[in-house]
This record gives structure tokens, sequence and C-alpha cells, in this order.
């Protein structure tokens, strides 16, 4: 019996009952259909980070004070105050350091005329705009004279000014004050996004790091330093910083640092790796229900076994032997399979597209998670269609075609 | 040549504790071109018998020799390429596939022929020319549910017939049916078996069903009590000229009746 007869055998059975074919392929149909969906959030939740850190710059370092053990007690990164400005001067010593700047952070409620808004203050230095590839869309960024004088001046980011002043004003030379203190507003930055951490960075205002400790926090230490690379290969220029910072420390032997060195790749790889443990876990989710479609279309097919036993007995009686039989069934349950796969590689298409269309998540489909659906699809319906196939073939005619 | 030869045959089954001596020593020879009648009350072995010739099942012990060959001892696979080839089964309930024409119906043997690898036209042609022979020349696109109970048995013979199978078997094959209908199909299987020199073998309880053959064989107790010509034939043909015009034949709306409530659907 040629495989192309127990085809036609098998369609032509399918055929017979279109509601009990539909019904059996809805549950590979979603689970398919969920398994290619949840993928497509997962990737596409993964490239978009990659795409966010491109654009970040991947020869970023940062330099955080304090370590998250120190002396045995967990710290916060940030929270301690090891790091200096004149470590920060040190850093330019070295020739891998192309920008940097110091960088102190505070919180405050900033009030214009009859608006206020809560936002980050970050305390920056002058070459933040060349670290970050990140123009000004109004006015300018402040100037090495304003940093040396600790002068009230900021720079707003594109939320803030939205806020305080209204979309599309330019508020350059306009007063804000934070901590009822005057600052003049020199400029906006251009709109950037979220990081690929969540945080707005468009939400924050840019001051003088200087102005942050002086006038706002009365502090000698700094939060963090923000390095450009040189040269697109991080590493070792962070393992020179490590140095530097460890002697200037006197940090001996085995003392731990007391700063955090991260490349903006480690941070990517922390974050991909995360995105990726999520999707594997949805697609898991996924899977169960994959498996929950392959079992029902045993279940379906053992249902049918039953009823149609006396059709068996028929196409026994006329010249099927028990394998044609096993092959019609098994075939059945395939052919069901793949159908209910493809309409669920269809469904997950289409429920990416609308994922993307109406919760502007982006999605994208690698081609091997189809091929995987797919080839499991074929996989369940051999596997679930074992069992009532060699059942079927397994009957004794003579019963069979007695069975009422 | 015999067509059918059986020897010394017995067949035993084991239910639970009990032991059934279904056949106890048959022995038959029908020669080519026989309609023979077998009868018998029910538990005499005439059942047994009929599917030991129809290679659904094996003997005990005995010979079954099937157009020269000794079937009694084979494979399963191979019982069922003997069944395909040679044997046309036709069953009281019809055993037709229900939701399928009478057309695929009439095919699906052709199927399951392995070595005989038929063309789809070559499958179309055999099939329709068998519906044409039992007279359902109009009918070839019709389902199951859509036909009387005489018109579907008749799709189960040209089922049995397409094949050009050595001999047909018919089990019960009137017993569903009424006495005009019974006529009709009795018809069917004289004309195939003088017109086409047919072997049949019919299964009844009916005695004046059993008076269309030739032959009479009746069982007891798992053994062959008469074997016997039979002497007056009756003559299908004739009755159904003698019997009024049927009713005009009104095809059953497909919608209307479950296919499940018309017998012998599978």
């Amino acid at each position: 019996m040629s495989i192309f007869m127990t085809l036609l055998i098998a369609l032509k059975a399918l055929n017979r009952n279109k509601m009990r074919t539909m019904l059996t392929m809805l549950g590979m149909i979603i689970g398919v259909g969920a398994v290619i969906t949840m993928v497509a959030l997962g990737k596409g939740a993964q490239s978009t980070i990659e795409e966010q850190v491109k654009a970040a710059g991947t020869n970023l370092i940062t330099i955080n004070a304090g370590n998250f053990t120190q002396g045995g007690v967990r710290q916060g990164g940030g929270m301690s105050t090891t790091l200096t400005p004149e470590d920060a001067q040190a850093l330019r010593s070295l020739s891998g350091v192309q920008y940097l700047a110091a960088g102190v952070n505070s919180r405050a409620q900033v009030i214009a005329g009859n608006q206020n808004w809560s936002t980050q203050i970050q305390g920056t230095d002058v070459e933040l705009p060349l670290i970050r590839n990140w123009p000004t869309k109004y006015g300018g960024f402040f100037t090495p004279q304003d940093v040396a004088t600790a002068q009230k001046v900021a720079v707003l980011g594109q939320t803030v000014a939205d806020n305080l002043f209204g979309p599309d004003v330019d508020p350059t030379g306009q007063l804000i004050r934070i901590k009822n203190q005057p600052f003049k507003v020199l400029g906006v930055m251009a709109p950037k996004g979220s990081t690929g951490f969540g945080q707005d960075q468009d939400d924050a205002i840019y001051v003088p790091f200087t102005t942050v400790q002086k006038k706002l926090q009365g502090i000698q230490h700094i939060n963090n330093i923000t390095v450009s690379a040189a040269t697109p290969e991080t590493a070792p220029v962070s393992a020179e910083i490590t140095d530097l910072l460890r002697a200037r420390h006197k940090l001996m032997g085995n003392d731990p640092d007391d700063f955090m060195v991260r490349t903006q790749e480690e941070m990517a790889s922390v974050r991909t790796e995360t995105t990726k443990t999520m999707t594997t876990l949805l697609a898991a989710i996924a899977g169960v229900s994959l498996l929950v479609g392959g079992i029902g279309i045993m279940n379906i097919m053992l249902v049918s076994v039953t009823e149609r036993t006396r059709e068996i007995g028929l196409r026994m009686a006329i010249g099927a032997r028990g394998r044609d039989v096993l092959m019609q069934f098994l075939v059945e349950a395939v052919v069901l399979s793949l159908f209910g796969g493809l309409l669920g590689i269809a469904m997950g298409f289409g429920l990416s597209a609308a994922a993307e269309k109406f919760l502007q998540w982006p999605t994208s489909i690698p081609p091997n998670a189809i091929g995987m659906a797919f080839g499991f699809a074929a996989g369940t319906g051999v596997f679930f269609g074992f069992y009532p196939a060699k059942k079927a073939a397994g009957l004794d005619p003579i019963e069979a075609l007695r069975f009422e | 040549m015999p067509v059918i030869s059986i020897r010394d045959l017995v067949k035993t089954y084991h239910v639970g504790e009990v032991t059934v001596r279904a056949l106890r020593g048959a022995n038959i020879d029908v020669e080519p071109g026989e309609f023979v009648a077998v009868t018998g009350p029910s538990g005499s072995g005439k059942s047994t018998l009929m599917h030991i010739l129809g290679c659904l099942d094996r003997p005990t012990s005995g010979t079954y020799i099937l157009d020269g060959k000794d079937v009694s001892r084979m494979s399963k696979d191979d019982l069922a390429l003997i069944r395909n080839r040679k044997i046309g089964f036709v069953f009281q309930g019809f055993n037709l596939l229900s939701r399928t024409t009478a057309l695929d119906n009439v095919e699906l043997p052709m199927l399951y022929n392995g070595a005989e690898k038929l063309k789809a036209a070559e499958r179309h042609k055999r099939a329709m020319e068998a519906l044409t022979a039992v007279g359902l020349g109009e009918r070839f696109h019709h389902f199951p549910n859509q036909l009387s109970g005489g018109q579907q048995q008749r799709v189960a013979i040209a089922r049995a017939l397409v094949t050009r199978p050595t001999i047909l078997l018919a089990d019960e094959p009137t017993g569903n049916l009424d006495t005009r209908t019974s006529i009709e199909v009795m018809d069917i299987f004289q004309r195939l078996n003088v017109e086409r020199g047919i072997t049949v073998l019919l299964i009844t309880h009916e005695m004046d069903i059993a008076e269309y053959g030739t032959r009479l064989v009746r069982f007891r107790d798992g053994k062959i009590q008469v074997d016997q010509k039979i002497a007056i034939r009756r003559d299908a043909a004739k009755e159904l000229a003698a019997l009024p015009p049927p009713e005009p034949d009104v095809p059953v709306p497909a919608d209307e009746v479950p296919s499940e409530h018309i017998g012998g659907v599978v």
C-alpha cells in the first residue's frame, strides 16, 4: 500500500466528519499559535533591548561607588561615598578613556511658574552629550566654566520640559526652582526614550555635578563616573580603570573593590539573559497547551476508533491489512496535527501582528521557532496517534463487523 | 476443479472456561458457477464457516483450498490480500461508509489493492461499471442516507463486485429488507450468477430465500446435515414481473433523516 493511497484514505476519512476534524485540530491550532506568539513577543523584546544597547553606544563604561558586598555588608551601588571628583580627574589620564563625566544623582520637586514636577536631578559633566551621543533640541549644554563655578544652570529632559512648559515650547532662558533655588534653563535635550532598564531618560534634569554637590546636597563625593572608551573593545579599559581606582583607594591584595565597573555589554547581556529566560518560560507554558492539544488528538482518535469499529471491520473485510489500518489512523492523526500546526502558525503570525499594532509591542518570529512548532506538531501527531491507531489495527474483523 | 474445497474443517473457540466446537469436521466442494445457499439454525456453525470461507478467520484444523490455493495456514496479511482479490462480501447491515458517495463506497476496495495499482480514472470506470451492473447507474453521487435500503444493498453488492472476485459471499443479505426489495436483491444475485457465472455463497435462515440458489447446504451442530441440489429453483426476475409495480422511489432528503437511523451505515 503506497503512502499516497494511505494519505488518500485518511483524507477521505477526515473529510467525512468535518466538525470532528475541526474540533480536534483546534487544540493543535491554539497550542502552536500560543507557542509562536509567546516566542515572537519574547524575541521582539530581546531585539528591542539589543537595539537600545546599540543606540546607547557599546563603548560605555559606568563606575558606581560602593559594591554589592563590602566588608560583609551588602550595599546598593552608588550609595557609598568612595568615589570622588579627584578619582574622576585621575581616570582622564588613562589612554583608553575618551570622554568622562562624573555624576551625582538627586531627586527633587521642580517648579516653573504654576507648574511643578518631581524628577531626577542628574549632576553630570560637560562631556555627557558626547559620551551619550546626545544633542540638545533647544539651547545648549552647560560649559566647563559652569561646572567649575557650580552655576545654577539646568538642561531639561524632554518629558520635564513638556510638563513644566508644555510641548513645543522653547524654555531656554526661563527660570525654574529646584529646592527653592532658582536655576536658569540653558536648553532641552533631544528626546531619547527609555534606557534598556525601563528608565525614562527624558524625565530628568541635567545640571553640573558640582552644583548638586554644593548647592543641593552639600556633599564631597560623587555617585558614579560615566566613561566612553576610545575603542569598542571595553574590557581592557575597564581593567585599567579598576587597577587605577584600586591603587588610588589603597586596596591591597584580596581587598574587595569599593566600586563597581560595568561595561554596557555586561549590562546588556544581563538584560538579554533575563528576557531569554522569560521567553523560555512563556514558551514552556505555551508548550503545555501544545501538549494538551496533543492529548486532545489522542482522545478524539480513541473515541473515533471506537465509533468507527464497524468501518474498521469493513475495511479489513475488503482487504485492509492491520498495518493499513494502523497507517490510516496514524496518518489521520498526523494530518490533523500538521494542518492544526499550519493554522496555528498562521494564528501566531496574526496574534503577533495584532500585538505589534494594538499594544505597540515589537515582535519577531524566528524561523527556527516555526520549524520547531511544526516539527513538534508532527511529532505530537505520531506520538499521540500511535496508541489509537495500534488499537484500531488490532481489532478482530469479525468482532468489529458485529459491533453495534 | 472446484473453486472451494474444504476437508475436515474444525473450528474450536475458547470463551473463558468454555470450549465451543463451532465446526466439527465439514467437507464441501463448490464448483465454479454454483449458487450455494447455506442454512441452519443459529449456533449451527454456518457463520463460522462463512468467516473461514471469507478468510476472516482460520480453521483450527482441516484444509481450505480456495481457487487452487491452500489458504488455511496463511498469515493474516496474506489473508487480507486474498479477501481483497478473491472474495466479495455482502453483509446483512450493508456497511456502507456514511457521508461517502455510492461511487466512493464502491471504489473503496480498490484503494487497498496493493499489487494491482489502479489509476484514479480506472477506479472510477470500474466503480461506475459495477454500479451500473446492479442498476444504480443514475445514483453515482448519492450518499447512503439518500438511498433506500434496497439501493444501499445494491451499492454494497457493487462494492463486492468491483474487484472481480472469485466468489461472492453474502451473509443474510436480505435480513434488513422487505419482501419486494429482498426479491430485487436476489434478482441481482441470480443475474450475476447466471449471466456472469459468478460463484455465490449465500447464508440465510429463510428457506424461501435459499430456494433462489442451485444447491442447499444445511448445517446442524457444526456438521453438514443436508447437501443437495435445489430441485425447483425460484426465479426472482419472473417473480418481480408478476408483482404490482413498485411505489415511486422518493429519495429521502439528506438533512431530514440522520444517517444513524438508517440501518447499515458505518
